[in-house]
């Protein structure tokens, strides 16, 4: 009887630890408290090292190149684009698309996988928030300058103006785009400004006098870490992730909505919102994917971001591909299905006409290559996970080119039918948010821990280290 | 107003749970407990109470949703209506979005603000810190000791079953810290 009950309360701890040898655990090494803080910050307390000069030189250069081209075609006018009557929407919202699919893992890692309880969340949390507000930092950039007038971007806004005051319209889908966006990049910011403060604070309380502990002190807001403020802190956390869930799929939603509420065929389509989620999603993940698998080997995080991470999150990436390989199915099914002449005609030229390399490239990457995901050491072979990744985002970004760019190509009317070219200014402002996108997570992880410290110690229930007295004790014994 | 207080530092977040029980069973008066990261289940153990920032939350979003749909209605239907392709001038379907969005913009810049309100928290303060530690690996129990029936060896004493790892005691000043 005895070892029955020792039986049921090895296995009640094993089920209630992480350390457990029935899950993985989620920080390897057997580290200490302090050693998870030294790891983290250690990154942001030392000088760069070559690498991050390389890549931050680049990524700069790159960023110079698209605010010269920005700069270009706000002072001459978007006639410098190769855009043209038939195609009106080009590289500009493909990317404005892109770039806000892009942010959206960082939300469902934050925030969905939080009200989910995946403990594991807590290892790549903090980077995915970084890159969703960097990368809806880059969308953002795309529909200003489409406007033309740039400098009248304000107009987007509804305030009270000499012009009546002539309102902003209400009904119309690019309008609640601003409202979802800026929405979007506001709130992902205090998520992520909330969650470092305690971090912050740590930082704060190691740093030596002088202006680093200064700047840290001013943001980590008297952060003590009294147990009446943290019981407030998740409360709103919480609330925060529970506000982001929602806000995530309105975002993507809407920006389907700029398309599917059109009469175009190919975009007028009632698949769209769930599609663009699942899309945004994928796509996102595959970022993340691409970023953290360079980021824990140079700033040293291979414990803390460890293959099962890497496995979880291919896990999550195949089956958003999944769903994303369903949603281009029953898009040719409904074609068919509806009896629209225009519409089937739209996706027959989609997979064969002069664009179907497009497609094809899309198809290859999004739907077919993730299907190696199926299999357990793909998925814990970094490098395979990486080469993936890398073509996933490339399949994602395709999809809104081919979405967008071969629908409108051949419209209702044969004899407006035209190509599309992009100009070499659009192709450097692409380039250029690339710029944007790099050196603002560059920098991110030199000024911030770039893992959240105090939820990796919440999570990871590490070990009782130093435990000197119970050995001593078992030893005496 | 300054206090007398017994600090006690630990190195476990369960040491600290089960000191913390045992301290309240004595019937002994916990300031606060300060700790590198929210150690589930203290504020329970602590006996405190659930915060009311979900309702600041939910009264913010609903002025947010409100606020925008009313204000939806005036600009289309009111102050200046225009035919949009034959749609109501005032079509509520198509004035959600914008309400939804500025629901959720509100409710969260709104609990965040409410938190640093009532947490005290604002750029530039200087933070109390109680233990050079307390944000990267110590747990520390701050306890009333004004009480005449504190008897600090024998707490002391009992502290010791739960490992912890030093005990001081400490004058605080102010009212800041209850």
């Amino acid at each position: 009887m005895p070892q029955v009950q020792v039986a049921i309360i090895t296995h009640r701890e094993a089920i209630m630890s992480e350390t457990s040898s029935l899950r993985p655990p989620l920080v390897t090494g057997n580290k200490s408290l302090t050693d998870v803080t030294n790891d983290i910050c250690a990154p942001m307390e030392r000088r760069p090292n070559g690498l991050w000069w390389i890549a931050f030189l680049i990524s700069l250069s790159l960023l110079i190149l698209g605010i010269v081209a920005v700069w270009y075609q706000i002072v001459t006018g978007i006639g410098t684009w190769g855009l043209n009557k038939t195609i009106g929407w080009g590289f500009d919202i493909t990317n404005f698309v892109f770039w806000v699919g892009i942010g959206h893992a960082g939300t469902l890692i934050s925030a969905v996988l939080f009200l989910f309880r995946q403990k594991w969340r807590t290892a790549v949390n903090r980077s995915a928030e970084a890159m969703t507000l960097f990368a809806v930092m880059c969308a953002g950039i795309f529909p200003l300058i489409h406007m033309g007038r740039t400098w009248l971007a304000y107009w987007m806004l509804p305030y009270p103006n000499t012009r009546g005051s002539l309102w902003v319209n209400f009904k119309s889908p690019l309008l609640w785009d601003v409202f979802a966006i800026s929405t979007y990049l506001l709130i992902s910011a205090v998520f992520w400004y909330v969650g470092l403060i305690p971090d912050l604070a740590t930082v704060r309380d190691r740093a030596k006098p002088g202006l680093r502990k200064k700047v840290f002190s001013f943001f980590s807001l008297g952060w003590n870490g009294s147990v009446r403020t943290w019981n407030r802190y998740e409360t709103v956390y919480m609330l925060l992730a529970g506000l982001a869930t929602p806000l995530v799929f309105s975002v993507h939603t809407i920006v389907s909505m700029d398309f599917a509420t059109s009469v175009i065929p190919g975009w007028h389509t009632t698949i769209f919102p769930p599609y663009f989620v699942a899309g945004a999603i994928f796509s996102g993940l595959a970022m993340v994917l691409t970023l953290m698998i360079i980021a824990r080997k140079v700033m040293n995080l291979e414990n803390y971001v460890t293959p099962t991470h890497i496995e979880r999150m291919s896990l999550l990436m195949l089956s958003m591909g999944c769903i994303v390989g369903l949603a281009y199915g029953t898009e040719f099914f409904m074609a068919a299905y509806s009896g629209n002449p225009y519409e089937q005609f739209v996706f027959k030229n989609r997979a064969l006409g002069p664009m179907s390399w497009a497609y094809w490239t899309m198809v290859s990457c999004n739907v077919f290559v993730p299907q190696l995901l199926w299999f357990k050491f793909v998925r814990r072979c970094l490098p395979l996970v990486f080469v993936i990744a890398i073509l996933v985002n490339v399949g994602m970004w395709f999809e809104r080119f081919v979405i967008i760019v071969s629908s409108l190509h051949r419209d209702f009317l044969p004899s407006s039918w035209s190509s599309y070219i992009p100009s070499l200014v659009e192709i450097a402002t692409f380039v250029g948010s690339f710029g944007l996108f790099f050196t603002c997570f560059l920098l991110f992880c030199r000024i911030a821990p770039a893992i959240a410290i105090a939820e990796v110690k919440g999570a990871a229930s590490l070990p009782k280290q130093d435990d000197q007295r119970s050995v001593n004790v078992e030893s005496a014994a | 107003m300054s206090r007398r207080v017994l600090l006690a530092t630990f190195s476990h977040e369960n040491d600290l749970l089960n000191a913390v029980a045992a301290v309240r069973e004595r019937g002994i008066k916990i300031v606060d407990a300060y700790t590198p990261y929210a150690v589930h289940g203290l504020e329970r153990a602590m006996g405190l109470k659930h915060s009311r920032l979900t309702w600041v939350c939910f009264i913010c979003g609903m002025v947010g949703a409100l606020g925008m749909l009313a204000f939806e209605h005036w600009t289309a239907a009111i102050a200046w209506p225009i035919n949009v392709g034959g749609k109501p001038w005032n079509s509520l379907p198509s004035d959600v979005p914008v309400a939804f969005e500025a629901a959720v913009l509100l409710a969260g810049f709104g609990s965040v603000f409410a938190l640093f309100a009532v947490s005290r928290l604002f750029p530039g303060k200087s933070a109390d810190v109680i233990h050079p530690n307390s944000s990267d690996d110590r747990f520390v129990l701050v306890m009333d000791e004004s009480n005449a029936s504190f008897d600090t060896a024998s707490v002391e004493a009992m502290l010791k079953s739960f490992d912890v790892v030093e005990t001081e005691e400490r004058i605080l000043s102010g009212a800041g810290q209850s």
